[in-house]
């Protein structure tokens, strides 16, 4: 199954609205409580993200037997150095984002603590694509 | 405790979820930034927060937080009502300081998550 949104750069009274979908799908075919719960909430630290940044973004959510596969790619200004930004407390996030309660540098690293896996590849001046993947058999991990 | 006695320690005002006051909650949270509080694995905790925005409730819609808490007199606007209560949450607004509503809630017996 494959579940596409679109996400708008600076609307933060969406953001959210695709994470809350794709928590709805989850709950509906029985993905464990658990498992829903570190999903959306690096989907929604994602999403969250691009609303911040970038000007406009996609999310495709893959949902197969064994993982579930979500793909984040915006078109906005890119991430310099990802290393950095990978850093608890690191941010360039605007005092309009951090009025939201957000922009204090945990984003990506809380991404990075509920994802098995994170790849995250960036250019500057074009965009960033943020993909992730959760094992529905925690074994495989 | 039930949500019903927190309000009751809070002199709080209920303003979502009237039919959910019944609900335990085990633990308390007091933050104004939502990453923070995304980064919590705990049930049966209530959020306290001077942050009265949509990205609020969907902050505690995604970390499954049923009860929050918005200090500081702050008011809960009609779309964050809409929100909570598609999501049966628990919204109350209460009048004192962030650093009173908690040191009410810990006196009653409320945990920390940490």
């Amino acid at each position: 199954m494959t579940f596409k949104f679109e996400i708008e750069g600076g609307n933060f009274s969406k953001a959210g609205n695709a994470s809350s979908a794709v928590k709805k799908i989850l709950k509906q075919i029985n993905v464990p409580p658990a498992i829903i719960k570190r999903l959306v909430v690096a989907l929604y630290e994602g999403e969250v993200n691009v609303v911040a940044h970038a000007r406009k973004g996609w999310i495709k959510v893959v949902i197969e037997p064994e993982e579930i596969f979500v793909n984040i790619e915006d078109e906005g200004p890119g991430i310099p150095n990802i290393e950095l930004a990978m850093q608890e407390g690191y941010s360039t996030a605007s005092q309009k984002v951090r009025e939201m309660g957000f922009g204090a540098g945990m984003g990506l690293p809380n991404m990075k603590k509920n994802a098995d896996l994170l790849n995250i590849t960036s250019q500057v001046g074009k965009g960033t694509n943020v993909e992730i993947i959760i094992f529905l058999n925690q074994s495989h991990k | 405790m039930k949500i019903n006695e927190l309000v009751n320690i809070l002199e709080g005002r209920v303003v979502c979820g009237e039919q959910f006051l019944d609900r335990e909650i085990e633990y308390g949270f007091a933050s104004d930034l939502m990453s923070d509080v995304l980064t919590l694995d705990i049930d049966k905790l209530v959020l306290i927060t001077g942050l009265n925005n949509l990205q609020t409730i969907r902050t505690a819609e995604m970390a499954d937080i049923e009860c929050i808490v918005f200090a500081r007199n702050k008011r809960i606007h009609p779309s964050m009502v809409e929100l909570a209560a598609e999501h049966q949450m628990v919204l109350v607004e209460c009048r004192f300081s962030m650093f009173k509503a908690v040191a009410r809630l810990s006196a009653a017996g409320l945990k920390p998550v940490y």
